[in-house]
């Protein structure tokens, strides 16, 4: 008989009849009912209701009703908290029971109840538990603890089961230290701060000891938890490692992979030219090659580590690519992550093997797999050049099966290969331009495009190719667009004779057809390019490119290296840190691996770096395929070009009246153009400089007495986010007038001219009393000193903060913070009367308190410092010892404040009391002194 | 650090039963697990961890269920797989199959089972034989304290409980050599490992302490008998009853079985050795008309050796029909729905080369969509003879009671995954 038949009733009143056989007299029949109640749990019904009759069948000797009815008060007892202390009393009891079995399901279960209530009452038996004579019971309660921990921290901190469970971890009984392992990991990595883990050479041991002793998941709990212990020396991370070592004969794979963790860690401790380093190597790949052996799902978490691990040790399996080779009946997430390995083990030595397999793979039905090995194909070609040719007829041997997605794919990695190997296969054009009507993809027919304007002095026809996208032009998608755009303007400086019409036609589908706004700026671009200067032009964009690097898809260093202190878990399966996919911030700790020692770094040599890359130096990582293609698109846009303004055109088509009115309208509306040529309208919406806020730094440097200290030079705007215009500058006041002293540096290889500069409104209506006068023209690498006389009669609005200082010259917006006692004017002097009145009169609220460190001046210094910058000493006291300053200033808009300095002598600090009617010049006013006081 | 809780749902994603270990992650969220899954099966984008925001799916399949751990932390997910299977084991142990039937008709000791086998996410006992010392199947005969938790569990020899008596001791050694095998269609072989297992079937009284001697390469070399013919095993693994120090330091494979059946080790080589049974194929089609077959097996092991039950399977296009063979020896079958013929051949003496012939019918019309090339697999089995070499050379059997215990041997090889492509 099955216990199937308890899911069988479905009359109507279940529930009522179930009420009444859970509250029979007849055990058999109690125990029927609670199975009926539990089977309907099971299958999702709602039997909450029967709550009381079935704690009330808790206080039995039979153990299976009593597992039953713990199982239903797990599920229920958080919707019934009340009723839930109904169940404290036997549970109390239980945790005494003679039978170990049941004292350790009472403290199991117990522990699974969330609900505040019952934990209290929880205390008492887990603490006897926690020192039950039957390991069992220890067991179980090592675990409660870290379960108590998750409903309520405190209570379990306060109840000091910590420190029992640490002790724990020195139990007599294997499974104990085990579990009290986990439980403290568990709790440690959420409570990152709490040190609960406190280890040591000592503890290490302890656990090294219990790992020989322990079930294949106890092993798993300590290695991971060794994963996270930071050796002191070299020589204590081998003796681990030796220790770790057979664990990599375990039957588990989680085992295995765990303790693989361990080693790959201290391995980065151990010198390279240590012996032991290299038998640990040897040791290392024959486990990771039995793991493909493992059922599918281990295999797939094996294989992501694998691709990790072959990064950051790649001499590891260098020699066993053979196991990576693709069998039929692979799942195809198996399938292609061997792909991968089997591109990043590719070398010269096993070239040719790999090859032949990717050409079977690429024959293959799955299309997703198909295509990928199509793209190693092409990696293969750019990663080993021995290998490019055969890569390539390999290719041109695929794009003959005229399979559609073949023959795309294939063209989108020739097209890198071109980029690799410039001028080496471009006799194989013809047979690509036989597929064009096949391409329905826009990264295959971004390519293809590509390829021809590249080539297009080669291809005889290439106006014929390129008109035949362009009637589409609309449907098609952005990346063919600009990439048709590109192609095309290419073209026309290959063969301007015959493909006017063509460019010309692009030009306006680009910039008056289309709302993409990138195409529209591209296709501005090069209107205005080659409107203006062909030779330039032709400099841009047909350009020499960049070679392409040849490992790709490397994961950044710094992430490879967290990634390996995760591996076996799904950090190490998603290639993310956990913190990219795990709630929060709690439990997410950044790991890294241990430095270096000192004698090992000095080791590196050449053949243990990634293959390809030099030693030191850290592989390129190259982006993934999209945006390689940006790139490229990129690359056209080259520097800018400054040149002799637009009439000089000697272009024989009509492009500077196509540009007409729109063009100049825009440019009209700026403010400023300086140099002109660079006012390309692509810049003109967009305010390049709106991160640009090179915050004024006034604490350093030396100032100058004859005047308001004068803070020195710093960059305001820097060259290579202003086309080669570096601005420096800072601010005086000198004599009753404002300037502005600006340094101009033309960093870039054109000459500059026309410079003008406009300030936004700011709070003190700070603005230029002249125009900005630059009398030559800026040459390249040549400076220029101006000083540019402001006034305070500007348009005013308030900033945030106060003296925010924007500054437009043509394109480039900077904004600067200029310093507040530049402001300070002259007359700022008040009479003693006038200043007890003021400081009375200004309410108590609108003082301002602050510390100035660091300044051991005394009071006589202090004031004259001071008054050469516009603050004056209107009254001095001494009061008990300390001298008080008295002040007072006037700001350029008329606003009066008044300060109290509090100085001590023989204390570096002194207090700075501020009264003003516009509280909020305080905290700038603080900042003056502080400056003035300080330099 | 791993699972928050445990599901076995049917083929439609139906929960069969579950439980929540840790309550971090609510168990409604189980319900989208099968969209999910059908969602990425339909972008070819299916692997054995989902997500769906920030809950984690690791899940595997037996015959028609699934069984699906989720989780919100980063969890060791090897561990998390390998606890999946081992519960399949267990469940498989207790049930004879695990399938939606036999669990609607245990639920109740599948609860107790997914109770004892893991708490609050770290597994706990998964050892079958120990689980069923407490745990029954007729647990309504057990009343009153009378089940105890049998020290086993907690003990250091986990996996052996104290106590057991035979009147006759033996041990059952069987050495199984699986070959795996990857030939090019042009017929270069890619891959050739061999996977040795090393099976024991104990009935031993008491806690006898085994020890056992093969004529493993470095163990020779350590002991300086390098000349003896020995065989250097490239990997090995062992059954947690292996003291793996123990062997790290000296080779000495020691350890106190469990009762009964179990895989003491498994080992690997991939020392290249000729192909036991080499395939020559032609396979062309016509399309439109036929498909012609010709297919060449020949023994390329020791002449005394005879390979028993061998099976090849050779693909054929899904739209074939009338089916013709002839053979040289054996007898050939069309079986459809894998879309392959077999040809068995019951015994296959080694030098010997057998010849089949295969003629088949295509449809006029020809379908639309590509097929793949699976490749030719072949089935078989060769007594008495290890491909590796290896032997064991004793088993030493000490138990404190003095008992004389006899072990006996059996070798026998046979095949792996054993394919060879065609074009």
């Amino acid at each position: 008989m099955t216990d199937s038949k308890y899911f069988t009733t479905t009359k109507k009143g279940e529930i009522f009849e179930l009420k009444a056989e859970l509250n029979s007299d007849k055990k058999e029949k109690k125990k029927e009912a609670v199975k009926k109640v539990i089977a309907s749990m099971t299958v999702g019904k709602d039997v909450s209701a029967l709550f009381p009759d079935v704690v009330n069948c808790m206080q039995t000797d039979n153990l299976e009703l009593k597992k039953l009815v713990y199982l239903y008060l797990m599920n229920y007892a958080k919707s019934q908290p009340d009723m839930a202390i109904m169940a404290v009393n036997t549970f109390v009891k239980d945790c005494e029971d003679p039978n170990p079995l049941i004292r350790a399901l009472a403290v199991r279960t117990m522990g699974c109840i969330r609900v505040d209530k019952i934990t209290e009452y929880l205390c008492e038996p887990l603490r006897k538990c926690l020192k039950d004579e039957d390991p069992y019971v220890r067991k179980t309660a090592a675990v409660c603890v870290a379960k108590l921990h998750d409903i309520n921290a405190q209570l379990v901190e306060d109840q000091g089961f910590l420190d029992t469970l640490k002790d724990l971890i020195s139990d007599s009984n294997p499974m104990v230290v085990a579990n009290a392992v986990a439980a403290l990991s568990e709790i440690a990595e959420s409570h990152p701060s709490s040190n609960l883990l406190d280890l040591n050479p000592q503890s290490i041991n302890k656990l090294l000891t219990a790992l020989n002793e322990c079930t294949e998941w106890g092993q798993i709990f300590i290695l991971d938890c060794l994963a996270n212990y930071m050796p002191k020396d070299d020589r204590e991370a081998q003796s681990i490692c030796e220790r770790v070592t057979p664990r990599l004969s375990h039957a588990n794979s989680a085992v295995v992979l765990s303790a693989v963790k361990v080693l790959m860690k201290f391995m980065e401790m151990l010198s390279k030219d240590l012996d032991y380093y290299g038998t640990l190597l040897k040791k290392l790949a024959p486990p990771l090659v039995t793991l493909l052996s493992a059922e599918p799902e281990l295999q797939y978490v094996a294989l992501r580590n694998i691709n990790l691990i072959v990064q950051k040790r790649p001499e590891i399996l260098k020699h066993e690519m053979k196991v990576f080779f693709v069998k039929y009946n692979d799942p195809i997430y198996v399938k292609l992550e061997k792909l991968d390995i089997m591109i990043r083990l590719a070398s010269q030595a096993n070239i040719a093997q790999v090859l032949a397999e990717l050409k079977e793979y690429a024959t293959e039905v799955d299309v997703d797999f198909v295509r990928k090995a199509v793209r190693a194909i092409g990696r293969c070609a750019i990663k080993v050049e021995q290998s490019a040719e055969r890569c390539v007829s390999t290719l041109l041997d695929l794009i003959q099966t005229k399979v559609n997605y073949v023959v795309q794919e294939a063209i989108v990695v020739i097209k890198d290969i071109f980029r690799k190997y410039p001028n080496k296969y471009e006799s194989v054009i013809a047979t690509l331009c036989e597929n064009l009507d096949s391409l329905d993809e826009p990264e295959a027919r971004a390519a293809m495009i590509w390829i021809v304007g590249e080539y297009a002095e080669r291809i005889d026809n290439a106006d014929e190719l390129l008109e035949s996208f362009l009637e589409g032009f609309h449907d098609e998608s952005t990346q063919v667009q600009l990439q048709l755009l590109t192609a095309i303007v290419k073209l026309f400086l290959k063969k301007p004779t015959e493909t006017q019409e063509l460019v010309q036609q692009v030009l306006s589908l680009a910039t008056q057809d289309s709302d993409n706004p990138d195409l529209r700026d591209r296709g501005y671009i090069y209107w205005r390019l080659l409107s203006t200067d062909p030779v330039a032009a032709k400099e841009v964009v047909l350009a020499e490119k960049p070679l392409i690097s040849e490992e790709t898809d490397l994961i950044e260093p710094t992430l490879l290296d967290e990634l390996i202190c995760y591996i076996g878990t799904l950090a190490s399966v998603y290639h993310k840190p956990p913190s990219a996919f795990v709630e929060g911030g709690r439990g997410v700790v950044h790991k890294s691996l241990p430095p270096r020692t000192a004698s090992s770094e000095s080791a590196e040599s050449p053949e243990t770096a990634p293959t390809g890359a030099p030693p030191g130096e850290q592989p390129d990582v190259i982006p993934a395929q999209g945006d390689l293609l940006g790139d490229l698109l990129n690359l056209d846009l080259g520097p800018p070009v400054s040149g002799p303004p637009l009439a000089t055109s000697s272009v024989q088509m009509g492009a500077v009246d196509l540009l007409g009115g729109g063009l100049d309208s825009l440019i009209g509306g700026t403010n400023f153009v300086a140099p002109p040529t660079a006012a390309v309208p692509a810049n003109l919406g967009a305010p390049i400089g709106s991160g640009l806020s090179d915050l004024f730094d006034l604490t350093s440097g030396v100032g100058t007495l004859s005047g308001s200290y004068v803070a020195p030079k710093a960059v305001w705007l820097p060259a290579m986010k202003a086309k080669g215009l570096e601005i420096s500058g800072t601010f005086t006041r000198q004599v009753g007038s404002i300037s502005m002293d600006l340094q101009l540096t033309n960093k870039a290889l054109q000459v500059m001219t026309d410079f003008a500069i406009q300030f936004n409104r700011n709070s003190f209506g700070l603005a230029p009393a002249a125009p900005l006068q630059v009398h030559a023209p800026l040459s390249p690498n040549q400076t220029v000193e101006i000083s540019l006389p402001l006034s305070t009669v500007g348009s005013v609005m308030k900033m945030e903060p106060l003296n925010n200082l924007q500054n437009n010259i043509d394109v480039f917006y900077f904004s600067t913070l200029y310093p507040l006692h530049i402001l300070f004017v002259e007359d700022g002097k008040m009479d003693r009367q006038m200043f007890l009145a003021t400081w009375k009169d200004i309410p108590n609220e609108n003082e301002a308190q602050f510390q100035i460190r660091d300044c051991p001046l005394n009071a006589e210094a202090a004031s004259s410092k001071l008054q050469s910058s516009n603050i004056f000493t209107v009254a001095k006291r001494n009061v008990e010892g300390q001298d008080m300053l008295y002040q007072s200033l006037k700001l350029t808009n008329g606003i009066w404040v008044l300060a109290e300095l509090r100085i001590q002598p023989g204390n570096p600090s002194c207090t700075l009391s501020l009264k003003c009617r516009a509280p909020e010049v305080s905290q700038h006013v603080y900042q003056a002194y502080e400056t003035i006081l300080k330099n | 650090m791993s699972a928050s809780a445990v599901f076995i749902l049917d083929v439609k994603g139906k929960p069969l039963i579950s439980r929540n270990y840790k309550g971090d992650v609510a168990m409604s969220k189980i319900e989208h697990f099968m969209p999910l899954l059908v969602q990425r099966e339909e972008e070819g984008a299916l692997a054995p961890l989902l997500s769906h925001g920030q809950v984690h799916f690791l899940w595997i399949k037996h015959s028609n269920l699934y069984l699906v751990a989720t989780t919100s932390k980063n969890a060791n997910a090897s561990l998390v797989y390998s606890f999946l299977y081992k519960t399949i084991e267990v469940f498989c142990e207790y049930f004879k199959e695990l399938e939606e039937e036999s669990i609607r008709d245990n639920f109740v000791i599948v609860y107790e089972l997914l109770d004892e086998l893991m708490d609050f996410g770290f597994p706990q006992t998964t050892d079958s034989k120990i689980l069923q010392e407490y745990i029954t199947q007729q647990s309504n005969k057990l009343e009153t304290g009378k089940s105890r938790v049998p020290p086993t569990v907690t003990n250091a020899v986990s996996w052996r409980s104290e106590g057991i008596k035979y009147k006759k001791d033996e041990v059952f050694i069987d050495v199984i050599e699986s070959v795996n095998l990857l030939v090019n269609a042009n017929g270069s072989v890619l891959l050739s490992e061999i996977v040795g297992t090393i099976k024991l079937k104990v009935f031993l009284s008491g806690m006898p302490e085994l020890r056992l001697g093969l004529n493993d390469r470095v163990l020779f070399e350590l002991t300086g008998r390098s000349k003896n013919k020995s065989v250097e095993l490239e990997d090995v693994k062992f059954h947690q009853c292996v003291r793996l120090s123990r062997f790290d330091n000296d080779r000495t494979i020691s350890f106190i079985p469990p009762d009964g059946d179990f895989e003491l080790m498994s080992y690997r080589l991939s020392t290249q050795v000729k192909p036991l049974i080499w395939i020559e194929s032609v396979i062309e089609k016509f399309s439109h008309s036929r498909v012609e077959i010709m297919v060449k097996a020949k023994g390329q092991f020791k002449k005394q050796s005879v390979a028993n039950g061998v099976e090849i399977s050779v693909p054929v296009p899904s739209d074939a029909d009338s089916p013709r063979f002839k053979t040289s020896v054996g007898s050939a079958k069309y079986v459809p729905e894998r879309n392959v013929v077999i040809w068995s051949i019951k015994s296959f003496p080694g030098g010997k080369e057998y010849l089949m012939r295969a003629h088949f019918g295509l449809p006029s019309v020809e379908k639309e969509e590509v097929e793949g090339r699976p490749p030719i697999g072949v089935k078989f089995e060769i007594p008495y003879f290890t491909v590796s070499g290896i032997q064991v050379r004793y088993m030493k059997i000490i138990e404190k009671s003095g008992y004389q215990a006899l072990p006996w041997v059996r070798y026998i090889t046979q095949s792996g995954d054993y394919q060879l492509r065609t074009s």
